[in-house]
């Protein structure tokens, strides 16, 4: 039973949401230990659940006994299971380190009361991201990803300032027309297929008009929600003003969340499309993205800000490869590139929020200017924002550079120069606002500021360093992730 | 992985551990501090010690790791890699010593020992690197570590220091990536080999291979500090005298070299890199480094600044030797190798214990400097008539060895530039020894420290009178049976398939 896969399928989804309705049923000082207990046991089930399906291949789960069409099913491959490890091991992390910032002596009781309610948000959103990675529907699929949204945009709104909450508005705005452009594409898929299941849409597709439409709809929607330049607007102030704990969820784990989708459409959907201007069209934006998001990180006076335009640019990686997904030589090391980038960056960008939220906390303010000399003061958030920045700047060893090193070979062996020299470009780019941040971290400490500063709590500072430690590691995920993605077949072999 | 293949990983490890565990200790914690530090650096040379009797019969070790489909993270020690090892080991534990006579009481000693040892951790990995990939991980990681180094002490010209450094090595890296990876999608996995991997894509697609040089040699070249990709160098010399030590003798500039030595040797192959006219141009460079960098020596009045035009001036001998095609010429580069590193690194001692016991940073202060200090000022002198190429000192030898080779590969005008370079180092070093033996002292020293009888810190008097020593003992004991001179021709006999 422990070792078959569909036994542990629901309850990657089920724990936590389980979990999230009993924080509301407990007295409030209780919700991190039940926070804990759920988390435990979601990291369980999606340890056993990666663990069977390494050993069984995919499998499949009909909730209730109703199969596809009608019902709702749920399916593992070695594409989903890595993103649920990702969000286990990030979700976990930003949880201990969560618990630490709001125990932090600096809050006051009011604020303390309005983040007792980032534990059952935070589960919800875990909950309805395991959905989305197992939904094997496009409808099930909308579903999750409104449910994505809203404990997203609940959860940004915790920081409770004016700052925030209009950003918050702007998130809520643009996610909910994402949905709709994404729900319009699905009614004209299934107008002409007559099925939602992915699965059976992959056999049945055909390069129609409305499969052309379907395609527009839905990946406009999806760009929106993961931010792809020019639709990035929303991303910063969203990002930047939410506490450091839900800025590290939102970049690491809920823009990858749409990306997921975006990145199965295309696969598995849209791939008679393979052939028209459109994965170039997304390719372009990416390069854009990189090279604008990476500029804008530069001009930034505000930490959080000058991450939050890192994520804009490291989301155009994520596009870049686009093409090459549809080349047969390529394809498995495009792919691998790409889920080894979401699996780098969510690790190495949830550490820099994290650290930089300790620092915040020591600072009081986040200004970049008011770095100096911090690494005497909070040595072990200093070194884990810079381990992260080596990652972003896909330096080796990391598991950013093995990324870069499939996207870039995939890139060059297809010939595609001008994309390669985007991603050198924009590693480059990436190391110069890294440093725009440690360099001044480094200085000689002024001592009259540094001797009435307060230390951030420890869980705090070794999560964060763990997060990015972790991303150093990733060096070694190459070959691992690629055995992953063979499990189910993703991509262009499963079609063929 | 039995006991023999995971030596070179070892090797790795006994820096790079030790490292990690310094990271997290208390500034107060000297004792334990100096404690790791050594044993890293002896349980190297004890590593290097057992391996050495297999090398010699051509054993070699090697530790593989998975990375990448079919591309692994490769640790080999071979014979050019010992010699890199050999050299970058010993120097280590004597500027270790000098490091925790230097710094032992200055704030951030923690993160400075941690990354200190990271540093030689990384050369390490770069000596034993089996593959172009293993060798630009390990060149990068170099380039982070030494970064925390440079701007040690915060200040705003520390902070100059490590942005010029940083913009350079890391736009040298990117240009090396790309060089490295367009290597890897033309060839498939290569690996070094004695004599060169390329031989069969050399015969096939000979275009790519010369479009792919470049990227090498600029990729390495600013590391080795080749005009005119050398302009962070004199820049990085506001680090503490050891990690200037660390940069010009035993790690960053050595690595650049190297990758170098590597590419042509081991990567093209020698015959390879001839034939299609590849190592010609670089001469070129090399000889132009060589003589603009001695030039640029002798306006210097900051004696760390001299000291750091005199390495760009230097390590330019040991490419100028790979580039040179013939045994000679080959065996006066590699010996530069090691040659260069002692000297340099015995001058950076010396310069250092002259600011820090006298508080001389400057040429024009040093008049009188040799009857305060002689030792030091001895172990200065050895080593600055090595870098001019005096005999019987170590200098000489290499010098010689590349003036016969650059005659057997009948370039001639070589022998010009060599001879130039020998008379602008004596322009540069010459007034130096002068000023501090024969000049009489004037006035105060600018900042003076007494430690007891001796002339300064023991700590800071052993390192320079060891590799002093070494300088001389190179030079005089050359020919020995087992000695560095008989390493190198065997290993160039290697390299050139005899």
């Amino acid at each position: 039973m422990i070792f078959e896969t569909a036994f542990w399928l629901p309850i990657g989804i089920m724990a936590p949401l389980l979990a999230a309705l009993c924080t509301f049923l407990a007295p409030q000082r209780m919700s991190p230990l039940v926070t804990m207990i759920g988390a435990g046991i979601t990291f369980v089930a999606v340890g056993f659940l990666s663990a069977s399906l390494v050993r069984n291949g995919p499998a499949r789960h009909t909730v209730g006994g109703w199969g596809a069409p009608l019902g709702i099913d749920l399916a593992v491959d070695g594409l989903a299971a890595l993103m649920l490890m990702l969000t286990a091991v990030v979700g976990a992390a930003v949880a201990l380190y969560a618990y630490g910032y709001f125990n932090f002596s600096g809050h006051g009781e009011e604020t303390k009361r309005r983040y007792a309610s980032f534990w059952p948000l935070w589960l919800f959103l875990w909950s309805a991201l395991n959905a989305l990675f197992l939904s094997r529907d496009v409808f099930n699929l909308y579903v999750t990803l409104e449910l994505v949204s809203f404990a997203a945009v609940a959860l940004t709104a915790l920081a409770g300032k004016p700052d925030v909450l209009r950003a918050a508005m702007r998130y809520l705005l643009v996610s909910l027309v994402g949905s709709l452009f994404y729900l319009m594409g699905v009614a004209y898929l299934y107008g002409e297929f007559g099925v939602l299941d992915i699965d059976q849409l992959k056999k049945t597709v055909t390069a129609t008009p409305s499969l052309a439409a379907a395609a527009a709809l839905m990946t406009v929607g999806l760009m929106m929600k993961t931010a792809l330049f020019p639709l990035h607007f929303w991303l910063p102030p969203a990002h930047a003003n939410a506490i450091a704990p839900v800025s590290a969820l939102l970049s690491a784990l809920v823009v990858k969340g749409s990306f997921y989708i975006l990145l199965r459409a295309w696969l598995e959907i849209f791939y008679p499309l393979s052939h028209t201007g459109a994965p170039y069209l997304l390719t372009g934006l990416g390069g854009a993205a990189i090279l604008w998001g990476s500029l804008q990180a530069i001009r930034q006076v505000r930490l959080k800000l000058l991450i939050a335009y890192s994520t804009v640019a490291q989301i155009g990686y994520l596009f870049l490869l686009t093409p090459l997904l549809f080349v047969k030589e390529q394809s498995p090391i495009a792919l691998s590139g790409i889920v080894c980038f979401i699996l780098a960056h969510a690790g190495a960008k949830a550490a820099a929020f994290l650290s930089a939220g300790a620092i915040q906390l020591v600072t009081g303010d986040d200004r970049i200017s008011s770095l100096r000399g911090l690494m005497q003061m909070q040595p072990l958030a200093v070194v884990a924002f810079g381990a992260a920045g080596v990652s972003l700047a896909a330096l080796p060893p990391s598991g950013g550079f093995i990324a870069k090193w499939f996207m870039l070979h995939a890139a060059l062996a297809h010939g595609d120069r001008l994309v390669a020299a985007i991603i050198v470009v924009g590693g480059l780019l990436a190391a110069i606002y890294v440093m725009r941040v440690v360099a001044p971290l480094f200085r000689q400490p002024d001592d009259a500021v540094l001797h009435r500063l307060t230390l951030a709590p420890k869980t705090m500072t070794l999560t964060a360093l763990g997060l990015a430690v972790l991303a150093l590691l990733l060096s070694f995920a190459g070959i691992p992730v690629m055995e992953m993605l063979s499990i189910g077949a993703v991509g262009i072999l499963g079609i063929e | 992985m039995d006991w023999e293949s995971s030596l070179p990983l070892l090797l790795f490890l006994s820096s790079f551990a030790p490292g990690l565990v310094i990271f997290f200790l208390e500034e107060e914690a000297h004792t334990t501090r100096t404690v790791l530090n050594l044993f890293g650096a002896l349980l190297k040379l004890a590593l290097l010690a057992i391996m050495v009797p297999g090398l010699l019969e051509r054993k070699v070790y090697e530790t593989r790791l998975p990375l990448l489909p079919e591309i692994d993270l490769v640790l080999r020690a071979d014979s050019l890699s010992v010699l890199f090892i050999v050299l970058s080991a010993s120097l280590w534990l004597v500027t270790t010593i000098y490091a925790i006579g230097y710094l032992e009481y200055s704030p951030n000693r923690s993160r400075f020992f941690g990354f200190f040892s990271l540093c030689v951790s990384s050369t390490m990995g770069i000596a034993l690197a089996g593959n172009p990939l293993t060798f630009l991980i390990f060149y990068e990681m170099l380039t982070i570590c030494t970064y925390p180094l440079v701007v040690h002490r915060g200040t705003p010209q520390a902070m100059h220091g490590g942005r010029v450094y940083l913009a350079y090595t890391l736009s040298g890296g990117v240009v090396l990536l790309i060089g490295v990876i367009g290597l890897y999608v033309l060839a498939g996995p290569v690996e070094f080999v004695d004599g060169g991997a390329l031989d069969a894509i050399g015969a096939q697609s000979p275009e790519a291979l010369r479009w792919l040089y470049p990227f090498f040699i600029v990729g390495f070249g600013v590391k080795a500090a080749l005009v005119p990709l050398h302009g962070w160098l004199p820049r990085a010399m506001v680090a503490p005298a050891p990690v200037s030590a660390l940069l010009h003798a035993v790690a960053v500039v050595k690595a650049g070299a190297f990758g170098i030595v590597r590419v042509i040797y081991d990567l093209y192959g020698i015959n390879l890199a001839h034939a299609l006219g590849l190592i010609d141009p670089l001469l070129i460079a090399a000889a132009i480094t060589i003589v603009v960098g001695s030039l640029f020596a002798l306006n210097q009045d900051d004696l760390k600044k001299r000291l750091a035009y005199s390495t760009v001036s230097q390590v330019s001998y040991i490419i100028l030797g790979a580039a040179t095609f013939g045994l000679f010429g080959a065996i006066g580069g590699l010996l530069h190798l090691v040659h260069q590193g002692v000297m340099k690194i015995t001058l950076f001692f010396c310069a250092g214990n002259f600011a820090e016991t006298l508080g001389i940073h400057k040429v024009s202060e040093m008049d009188g400097v040799g009857r305060r200090m002689p030792l030091t000022m001895a172990a200065f002198t050895i080593a600055a008539l090595g870098m001019i190429g005096v005999p019987p000192t170590a200098g000489f030898i290499s010098k010689w060895f590349l003036g016969v080779g650059s005659l057997q590969a009948q370039n001639d005008w070589v022998l010009g530039v060599l001879l130039t370079s020998s008379l602008l180092n004596a322009a540069y070093f010459l007034p130096i020894l002068y000023r501090g033996w024969f000049k009489s002292q004037q006035g105060e020293w600018p900042e003076e420290h007494i430690y007891g009888r001796m002339e300064t810190h023991w700590m800071l008097l052993f390192p320079p009178a060891v590799t002093g020593a070494f300088v001389l003992l190179l030079g005089l004991l050359a020919n020995l049976p087992l000695g560095l001179l008989r390493w190198v021709e065997f290993l160039i006999l290697l390299e050139y398939r005899l």
